[in-house]
């Protein structure tokens, strides 16, 4: 069978370059986390090790707040899951283009699939641009930061005495928040942002921790599910792809 | 069920969170291979991809200080004014250390 995206390579490396920037910020964070891991018990080499395969920021300091002489494991595993369920549908998001690849690669790539290099490529696809080598590209360069800065972080402590006073803790928001005004903007994606909006809050006041995020999103989701647009122009040019 | 913090121990939870966040990674595209892409799906894909965004970004300026509301709130205003990330971002970042810092110097 054949699979009709082919991976560019050399686009590959210009995405790795294009989120190069926002990896020095990945970088404090990570040594943030470093900081954090040691304090809590853990040698460095296990916290290198957590940052090398798990690869999730948020999750990782969540674990590590719950480690003592002994760590309960449901717990954990739930809280590690809520934290991370939205890459189940940052993941699904992707499904249009990932389908045109073979399964090794693209459960490969998916393994680097985080917050920053998907929201370059959601927004990309939005404006009709099918662009997977940012989750690799990006993903590779936002996974070398974060081991570096855990590296960092365990050897040498946190690299700023206060990161947040420097603005540093919402560089990730800040990100997000661009990358989703970036994006095609209709009454339909506004009605769909502000149930969004409203079912993330409820969610976050009354809902268990960790949870808003997938609430908010399937929220707005189901908008669109329901509220067709007459033509997106990123699925007809898929559709033109793949008839080629 | 509890795991002690040993040597091994860790290692065996470093290993079951690695396990739990693939699934995550995987999941939701292994659950769509078994979904008929239409188009009604596709607009479901598109609105609920921007939306994980809203719905991460809404609750983090309603629990964030004023600091956090001024970073977002700037990086909101020059992305819609010049449609450029990076300045847009670069002002959000300054925004919140600014009012961090004067704020931290009126208290």
């Amino acid at each position: 069978m054949a699979y009709s995206y082919q991976l560019s390579f050399s686009k590959v490396r210009t995405e790795f370059f294009r989120l190069l920037p926002i990896s020095f910020f990945v970088v404090a964070f990570g040594a943030a986390f470093g900081l954090a891991a040691v304090q809590k018990g853990l040698e460095p080499l296990q916290a290198l090790l957590m940052s090398a395969t798990v690869f999730a920021g948020a999750s990782q300091f969540a674990a590590v707040d719950m480690w003592g002489s002994s760590v309960s494991l449901i717990p954990l595993m739930a809280v590690v899951f809520a934290i991370n369920s939205r890459h189940l549908l940052m993941g699904a998001s992707l499904y249009p283009m990932l389908r045109d690849i073979s399964p090794g690669r693209r459960y490969g790539i998916l393994l680097l699939l985080t917050d920053a290099n998907w929201a370059v490529s959601a927004q990309d696809y939005q404006s009709g641009k099918r662009n997977l080598e940012v989750i690799l590209g990006g993903g590779l360069v936002l996974w070398m930061a974060w081991i570096v800065g855990t590296w960092l972080g365990v050897y040498f402590g946190g690299l700023l005495q206060d990161p947040k006073a420097l603005g540093l803790d919402m560089v990730l928001g800040c990100f997000l928040l661009a990358m989703a005004l970036g994006g095609k903007k209709s009454p339909r994606i506004l009605v769909a942002w502000t149930i969004a909006a409203v079912s993330s809050l409820a969610a976050w006041k009354w809902l268990p921790p960790n949870t808003h995020v997938v609430v908010g999103a399937l929220a707005g989701g189901a908008i669109g599910f329901f509220w067709l647009e007459k033509a997106s122009p990123a699925a007809s040019e898929a559709g033109e792809e793949r008839q080629t | 069920m509890t795991i002690e913090t040993t040597t091994a121990g860790i290692l065996a939870l470093i290993a079951i969170m690695t396990l739990v966040t693939v699934v995550t990674r995987f999941g939701g595209v292994f659950l769509m291979s078994f979904v008929t892409i239409n188009p009604r799906i596709e607009s479901f894909i598109n609105t609920m991809a921007s939306s994980v965004l809203i719905a991460i970004i809404v609750p983090m300026a309603f629990s964030g200080d004023p600091g956090s509301v001024a970073a977002l709130v700037v990086t909101a205003v020059i992305m819609l004014a010049t449609r450029k990330p990076l300045p847009a971002i670069a002002a959000g970042i300054v925004a919140a250390g600014g009012v961090r810092y004067f704020g931290a110097a009126i208290l």
